[in-house]
């Protein structure tokens, strides 16, 4: 899709051309010049009116989605740009007033900014041209890569509603806001101007001074749970904790008059602000290389390596121009095919560092942790943050997190939350190839548990973003991220890293569960420990038991340590709170040390898993004795085990050898 | 630490039986219990950690003694802790029963082992949980006392269900009533628990010598023919693997009257642990050894040549399966077996021919064949495995 985009027209007339011929050949008669009067030029916009799938528009309850995201996605990259910390607003309303039913299926979808808003000038082209955009000509992270989508989303809502685009923008306090009411005109992928007024004096719309609004009205549905507008604002915000968002949802019987949710900002700085980068040697294609070598304006190779890429010095630049048997003082104009061809292949092999990575900036460990601490409200959170990667020459970075407990529900399947360059994923979520890190990764080293081939199951989130200059979709419509090996390999290793702490963590729990257990195995025998001994020896049983429990309190914590290789105790709970990519929400672990505590007065509860019965059976010893029965081995016979009462043919523990101590001298 | 002081018997006279000295053993028993006691409190108040050395009854700590051709039990010990959350429920059972035990030797009274776990039985306070599961916990936890105190069951004051049989040339005076054992009908007199000096004691006796059968179902077969009485024997019965008592009262007709023991077991290797048992002494009772085997013990039959050499018919053979043969191989690597060359011999051939057979299987040649030809055939040739 991305090549079909780059050379966009020329391939539509080509395919066009192509059809009208078979048409041609059926009807017989059509002259070559009959034909070529049929023949003209599509403009994007007309192809995409058609293909709107594969923008995103497939049916009514995406197409809101998509319209909602894709104002959004500009929002934040502009006021990140701007470098303002966003304040959006997203609004739902049925088109006509009133409480929406089930079968209305218009809609108007304002969003509404605080960024630096639009030039005049450039409104039609940014809201009424397809393929118009800052974003698709240069290397550089960001939210929209081809400058389709708001335009797209315009051009929906007009095809299914008739409606015009409806856009309010203001640049800054002294200058007046613009209303502008764009129609699209699909034939010619521009925009007519519809009206256009001026407010000078309007200041109440962006209490900032600056700002864009933007009213699409369209063809929709409205939908609560998975996919919809309300989880893509929850994963956005979750995402982009820097930015906070108003939602106001469409007035329903159960809502007369609308939610209105708030997702205040958690974090107050603004992400890095990502820088532009050169292609890297090792992440172009040869005809990408044949067209840089024609439009340099560099006269030599060695200066068109060292300007047109990044990481390669004169030195490297020389040593690639001798692989392909050229010199660097070589005129860039005297490279033919079979020259490029050797160019290539230098430049695949050359050893250069991999491109620079302030090209992409990350969330951050706290930032995530803020996000997922704020959107889910789980016992636990792991992040990991991987160090920057290169697929096909385009630097990455794969972040993950794992939210684990509290209100997340236990019984379901685990869900993951996919997103690049902060845009939460919502759609084609097993294309993914986060999706499949996820499913590849054998959950259960890490103590969770995982059907074969499918999610662990258990009160979870996985989170996987991957920031890059060029996000590989697998389609346009931006829903899942292509299956590279690099990519795949990064998630991964950055979800396992998040699983390790998550098991310690898990461990952690369990060891306390245990140790309250323990506490209260000891507790509930030694009183009957104390009273024996008193009725044996005729003292008094109380300072028994007090003894007793006092040393239970302290054999327990002593159980509770784990030691380290060199016989150290780990303090693992002070590690892992000390981990600032860890999360641990306080109080947490108390709750569960007290059900373990209810449980455990249970009948069978404790006592069931480590009672010495159960340890017998296991073991069967096969040696006999004078009274007690025989055990299993001779159970076909008539005669029943001797002095044993009915019911009871259990068998005597022989416990293992090593624990049989040699006593001295015996 | 309530350890064994010593790992044989505490010589205690069990032969006389006046009402002083039965006081002294129950002195004795209740010292040893207070020693126990008084040792785990001592722990406990000192904020040491509270544990029992119980001797292992395990064949790893069982000792072959080739002089007296009788199982020893060896030194080793299991450590029993409070503080350990695998033995912990154990530990306070055993601490339990020995509180139990000495309520019961102070009353003077006693219990058999399902009385004893009734005795101990009860819910522990604050929580739903019994302090005994059922009656294997509280039988575990009094053989664990019992090797642990140096105690004889009847010591401390707990008897086993009464179980075998025995009919024959003897009178016996039991807790003070002559028993003629000569007139006992089809029902046999009935083996009591405890056999001890105290309680049995031998009256006039013309047998010379003992036979001893598997099971009841035999035992009728050699009675109605009245087979103790035409060749001048006793009778006796164990219901499978004896009881205490049965090997208690064999070993005194051994010890105290000199009588010859003959066994007729089964041909398999639950019959050739049975005669292991009364010949050398169990495993898990090795320290009751000295009181209970009887090293002469004989083994008559089934032999797993009497197939062939009685002409037996296919019907009869057993099939061995797998426990079995493993079971065997398990018996034929005892050092009281591994060393004896008959033995070895047998179990290698019940092995060879793949089945086992069962006293009963003879009665396909005659009803009486095993009372009127097998035994006096065998006895008169004196053919049989030591």
């Amino acid at each position: 899709m991305t090549s079909l985009l780059e050379s966009g027209q020329a391939t539509m007339t080509d395919e066009q051309r192509g059809q009208r011929s078979r048409r041609g050949a059926v009807r017989a008669g059509a002259t070559a010049e009959q034909m070529a009067s049929k023949q003209r030029e599509i403009s994007v916009s007309e192809f995409f009116a058609k293909n709107r799938h594969l923008l995103g528009f497939d049916n009514p309850r995406k197409a809101l989605l998509t319209t909602v995201k894709e104002a959004v996605d500009n929002s934040l990259d502009a006021c990140e740009e701007a470098g303002i910390l966003p304040d959006i607003l997203v609004e739902i309303r049925g088109a006509s007033s009133g409480v929406v039913s089930a079968n209305d299926d218009r809609f108007v979808v304002i969003v509404q900014d605080n960024g630096p808003g639009i030039v005049r000038r450039q409104v039609e082209n940014i809201f009424g041209k397809l393929l118009y955009g800052s974003k698709f000509h240069r290397l550089k992270m960001s939210r929209g890569q081809q400058g389709i989508g708001i335009s797209a989303a315009g051009m929906y809502g007009l095809i299914t509603t008739g409606r015009p685009v409806r856009i309010i923008t203001r640049t800054g306090a002294k200058r007046p806001a613009h209303e502008v009411v764009l129609k699209m005109d699909t034939s010619k992928n521009r925009a007519d101007v519809v009206s256009d007024t001026e407010h000078p004096e309007d200041n109440a719309i962006f209490p900032d001074g600056h700002g864009t609004r933007v009213e699409i009205e369209l063809l929709g549905k409205y939908f609560k749970g998975a996919r919809s507008v309300d989880e893509y604002i929850q994963l956005t915000s979750i995402a982009n904790p820097h930015a906070s968002f108003t939602y106001r949802t469409p007035a329903t019987s159960s809502a007369p008059e609308g939610e209105s949710l708030s997702f205040p900002r958690s974090v107050e700085e603004l992400p890095p602000q990502p820088q532009e980068i050169r292609p890297h040697p090792h992440g172009i294609e040869l005809g990408t290389l044949i067209g840089m070598l024609e439009r340099t304006e560099q006269t030599k190779l060695g200066g068109f390596f060292a300007e047109e890429f990044c990481r390669i010095g004169p030195k490297v630049a020389q040593q690639i121009c001798a692989a392909a048997g050229v010199t660097a003082q070589s005129w860039v104009k005297s490279v033919d095919h079979a020259a490029a061809e050797k160019l290539y292949a230098a430049l695949q092999v050359a050893k250069v560092m991999g491109p620079p990575t302030d090209c992409v900036s990350p969330i951050g460990v706290r930032t995530l942790i803020r996000g997922l601490e704020q959107g889910l409200r789980p016992d636990f959170i792991a992040v990991a943050s991987r160090p920057p990667a290169v697929y096909r020459g385009r630097p990455f970075i794969i972040e993950a997190g794992i939210a684990y407990g509290g209100n997340l529900r236990a019984d379901e399947s685990a869900r993951v939350y996919r997103f690049a360059n902060r845009v939460p994923l919502q759609y084609q979520q097993s294309a993914c190839s986060s999706f499949k890190a996820v499913i590849e990764s054998n959950w259960r080293l890490y103590g969770l548990e995982q059907p074969r081939g499918s999610l662990p199951v258990g009160p979870m989130v996985f989170m996987i973003h991957m920031a890059s200059v060029w996000v590989p979709f697998t389609s346009e419509s931006k829903e899942a991220i292509a299956d590279y090996d690099e990519i795949r390999a990064e998630m991964a290793l950055a979800l396992r890293d998040c699983g390790r702490r998550l098991r310690a963590y898990l461990n952690r729990r369990k060891r306390m569960r245990l140790a309250g257990e323990r506490r209260d195995v000891f507790r509930r025998y030694i009183g009957e420990v104390a009273k024996a001994c008193a009725s044996l020896t005729g003292q008094d049983a109380e300072p028994i038991y007090e003894a007793l429990l006092s040393t239970a309190r302290r054999k327990t914590v002593e159980m509770d340590q784990v030691l380290d290789d060199e016989g150290r105790v780990v303090r693992d709970l002070e590690r892992l709170e000390a981990d600032e990519s860890v999360y641990i929400r306080a109080g947490a672990e108390d709750g569960d040390d007290a059900d373990a505590a209810a449980d455990a007065v249970e009948p069978g509860g404790i006592a069931g898993g480590t009672t010495p019965a159960v340890r017998r059976g296991r073991r069967s010893a096969a040696i006999g004795d004078g009274e007690a029965a025989q055990g299993t081995l001779f159970d076909e016979s008539d005669d029943g085990p001797p002095a044993v009462a009915p019911g009871s043919v259990r068998r005597k523990v022989i416990v293992k050898k090593k624990k049989v101590r040699r006593r001295s001298g015996g | 630490m309530a350890k064994k002081k010593t790992t044989s018997r505490p010589t205690t006279d069990r032969g006389g039986t006046s009402a002083p000295a039965r006081r002294d053993t129950d002195a004795q028993t209740i010292g040893r219990l207070e020693t126990l006691g008084a040792a785990v409190a001592r722990a406990g108040l000192s904020g040491a950690d509270p544990q029992l050395d119980v001797p292992a009854r395990t064949l790893a700590n069982t000792e072959w003694d080739r002089k007296k051709r009788t199982l020893r039990m060896g030194g080793a010990t299991q450590r029993r802790e409070l503080f350990n959350l695998n033995q912990s429920k154990r530990f306070m059972q055993t601490v339990l029963v020995a509180s139990g035990v000495r309520d019961l030797v102070e009353a003077g009274k006693t219990l058999s082992l399902r009385g004893m776990y009734y005795k101990c039985l009860h819910t522990i306070a604050g929580t739903k949980e019994k302090t005994l599961e059922d009656q294997a916990d509280s039988d575990n936890a009094l053989e664990d006392l019992e090797v642990t105190l140096g105690s004889l069951r009847e010591e401390l004051h707990v008897f086993a269900k009464k179980k075998g049989t025995m009919v024959g040339n003897i009178t016996v005076i039991d807790n003070g009533d002559e028993i003629d054992c000569r007139r006992m009908g089809t029902g046999g007199y009935g083996i009591p628990s405890i056999c001890e000096p105290g309680v049995v004691r031998f009256g006039k006796c013309d047998a010379k010598f003992v036979l001893h059968v598997e099971k009841d179902t035999v035992w009728q077969r050699f009675n109605e023919d009245r087979f103790w009485e035409k060749h001048n024997c006793i009778l006796a019965e164990g219901g499978g693997q004896p009881p205490r008592g049965v090997r208690r009262l064999l070993q005194r007709l051994n010890q105290e009257l000199g009588l010859p023991i003959y066994c007729l077991l089964d041909c398999d290797p639950w019959g050739h642990y049975i005669f292991s048992v009364i010949k050398q002494g169990s495993i898990n009772l090795a320290f009751e050894s000295e009181r209970m085997a009887i090293p002469d013990a004989k083994f008559i039959g089934i032999r797993a040549k009497d197939y062939r050499e009685c002409e037996l018919t296919d019907d009869v053979q057993i099939a061995l399966n797998d426990r079995d043969i493993a079971r065997a191989k398990q018996i034929a690597e005892y050092p009281w077996f591994a060393s004896h060359r008959g033995w070895q011999g047998e179990i290698r051939r019940m092995l060879d021919n793949g089945f086992k057979m069962e006293v009963e299987s003879l009665i396909t040649k005659d009803i009486s064949y095993v009372t009127e030809v097998y035994v006096p055939q065998r006895l008169r040739a004196k053919d049989f495995l030591e």
